[in-house]
């Protein structure tokens, strides 16, 4: 009896120890749609090194639920069908329990019905456009809209330099313009900053000096811009030649925050202020541990889709390990619950399944053709 | 404020005028709407921007752009509208082989070029700006003015008070008459397009050295702005694009300046519209007759 029950329980035990040490073998498998080839590549190829570094780190640090963690990538080469067609592989095919990406909001917008129809959570990196999270209870993103950005540089030309009276200036025939000046309209009138004009630009202008000489003549302290690269260049030309003051800075939107912006507008663009939600020369250890990982590891500066994509991984890991099982409803439910200091600052999600947390933006200005953080 | 905006629009109406003018130039002698005109602009700018990226100074840079526009402008007009002129084909003809013509060379620019942006190598001109009694002027500006002022005050002599333009003039009025009166037609096709291409690549390099942005469509977005102004002006009239062109820029300033900037663009289109309804022929041009 007694041989016969410890035989029993020896077995149960072998068999636990063998059961474990599967479970070691067999990694969890979660899936990434990202854009690996093609024109748009190269965001696609950051936030995919962002997560293999993430990924190194995590599976050093003992994994998730006592095996490796490995990522399933699927290539939408910017393609929104390509990036249906790699959903539904990754959810009936490969069974992932969660799918990071796409790159695109577009192809979000595709994809997202999907995983909401087959509960299964999908967390996009990059995805900045409005209504994201709207597509439905799976849906999160991690990265911050323009709309928490853009308040935080505003509030700091506040504090920093005491603007008071602003003149805006935005493109009108581009949604990405326009909704940058409705977030910017918002952000001036809780701020109490008082807009003196409000002058519009088509994205193809070359010519800005009547809206500018009109500007100059009301003096204001700042001019507000939303405009995509080339207009902004041409602003800031025009600016400089109609003899508007240096101190009479240019804040502009995620638009103007481009290397090509100095690379046209040269010395007019110096003192253009903008917010970002990482910037590489953010002194914290996390970030400094982060950049020069990343240099090590594929010989080049990172940028902010890597950086996303970086902070992503370790959230969506986490959310493993407290969901406690690889399981599509438990981690939804625990990433809602996450909390994470990571290099684009303090995470968490809000119950909209956007970032919760601006504090990490960072105010950066242009000096010499090159951004650094203002101070 | 005032002065400095009716300068503004100066500079503005003169950039229209030089880029109305080849284009006029070439429906008043040849009778062809040629769309390609504003691809011509484009690559203008492009030669003259290499070429200062290799060291040549812009003062040589400007004339070889124009010069290479104009014979690109040639080589089209040989390729695809001498042999419609054979053909005896009508207006509109020319109308859509040049458009087409016009998406595939834009495509090839964007293809072989990008859409980025570019501009002109630090120095190749003083851009620094002077200050005239309160007026901010720049030395791109006043050249941009003057060769607008210059270049008409030349077509104008060069139809009207020489013997080449007697030549062109036959062949505005009649092509086969000129013909058998020994004008030398071909020559003058080559000639026409040569002058007419050749002042959108100028026109080209101006706007590249005043705004600082070079990129292929540069010359898609003057197209239909230069469109409404030669309307205006009258088809085929070189006074009228010069003076269509300073009406449309200074009401464009001054309505971004006085009114609001949100309606600026809608000046030229609303001009259109209005010289179409009223003045079909636009301020200076002829009722066209043509009699079979």
């Amino acid at each position: 009896m007694f041989t016969r029950r410890f035989a029993l329980a020896a077995a149960s035990v072998a068999a636990m120890i063998y059961a474990g040490a599967a479970a070691a073998q067999t990694p969890v498998t979660i899936g990434a749609i990202e854009i690996l080839t093609g024109p748009n590549n190269k965001y696609g190829v950051a936030i995919k090194n962002g997560f293999d570094l993430a990924l190194d780190e995590v599976n050093k640090a003992g994994g998730v639920l006592g095996a490796p963690l490995a990522i399933a990538y699927e290539d939408s080469a910017g393609n929104k069908d390509q990036a249906l067609n790699a959903a539904r592989q990754l959810i009936g095919g490969k069974k992932v329990p969660l799918i990071l990406g796409p790159t695109l909001s577009n192809e979000m917008f595709a994809v997202g019905p999907i995983a909401v129809e087959r509960k299964i959570p999908i967390v996009g990196t990059s995805t900045t456009a409005n209504g994201i999270t709207a597509i439905g209870p799976y849906v999160f993103r991690t990265s911050l809209p323009e709309a928490d950005v853009v308040p935080v540089t505003l509030r700091t030309a506040k504090e920093k330099l005491g603007v008071k009276k602003v003149a805006v200036m935005y493109g009108n025939d581009d949604a990405f313009t326009k909704s940058g000046y409705d977030v910017m309209k918002d952000a001036l009138a809780k701020l109490g900053i008082e807009t003196v004009a409000t002058e519009t630009f088509g994205g193809k202008d070359t010519d800005f000096s009547a809206q500018l000489t009109k500007i100059k003549s009301l003096n204001p302290d700042a001019i507000v811009v939303s405009a995509l690269v080339e207009a902004g260049a041409g602003i800031l030309l025009a600016k400089k030649a109609l003899g508007i003051p240096d101190s009479v800075r240019v804040i502009g939107g995620n638009g103007l925050n481009s290397p090509q912006v100095p690379s046209v507008a040269r010395e007019a663009a110096d003192g253009t202020l903008v917010g970002s939600p990482w910037f590489i020369d953010k002194p914290d250890a996390v970030n400094q541990k982060f950049v020069a990982a990343y240099k090590a590891k594929y010989n080049m500066d990172p940028d902010q889709f890597a950086a996303q994509a970086y902070d992503t991984l370790f959230i969506v890991a986490q959310a493993i390990r407290d969901a406690g099982a690889a399981n599509p409803e438990k981690i939804r439910d625990a990433l809602g619950k996450v909390k994470h200091n990571g290099v684009m600052g303090p995470f968490s999600f809000t119950p909209d399944r956007d970032p919760a947390d601006t504090s990490g933006v960072v105010v950066i200005e242009m000096k010499g053709g090159k951004f650094q953080i203002f101070k | 404020m005032l002065a400095q905006q009716l300068f503004n629009g100066l500079v503005v109406g003169s950039i229209y005028a030089l880029f109305a003018l080849g284009f006029t130039l070439m429906f008043g002698v040849l009778g062809v709407v040629n769309l390609t005109h504003g691809f011509y602009l484009s690559i203008g700018a492009f030669v003259a921007l290499y070429a200062t990226q290799h060291g040549v100074a812009i003062w040589l840079a400007l004339p070889l752009a124009a010069l290479a526009s104009g014979v690109i402008a040639i080589v089209v007009d040989g390729l695809l509208l001498t042999p419609l002129r054979r053909a005896k084909a009508s207006e509109l003809a020319s109308l859509m082989v040049t458009l087409g013509a016009t998406l595939l060379l834009y495509s090839i620019a964007n293809a072989a070029l990008s859409t980025d942006i570019r501009r002109f190598p630090p120095g190749v001109i003083d851009g620094s700006a002077i200050d005239l009694a309160g007026v901010r002027v720049t030395l791109t500006q006043c050249l941009i003015v003057a060769s607008a002022a210059g270049l008409v005050a030349a077509l104008l002599w060069l139809m009207n008070g020489s013997r080449l333009g007697m030549g062109l003039r036959a062949l505005a009025e009649r092509p086969d008459t000129a013909a058998l009166m020994g004008v030398n037609a071909g020559a003058l096709v080559r000639l026409v397009s040569l002058i007419s291409g050749g002042l959108a690549g100028a026109c080209g390099v101006l706007i590249g050295l005043n705004y600082n942005a070079i990129q292929p469509y540069m010359g898609e977005v003057m197209m239909l702005k230069g469109f409404a102004v030669i309307i205006l002006g009258g088809l085929g009239d070189i006074r009228g694009a010069l003076v269509a062109g300073l009406i449309v820029g200074l009401l464009e300033t001054l309505t971004a300046g006085y009114v609001a900037s949100s309606v600026k663009d809608g000046v030229g289109f609303a001009l259109l519209v209005l010289t179409l309804w009223i003045r079909p022929s636009g301020l200076f041009g002829r009722i066209a007759v043509k009699r079979a």
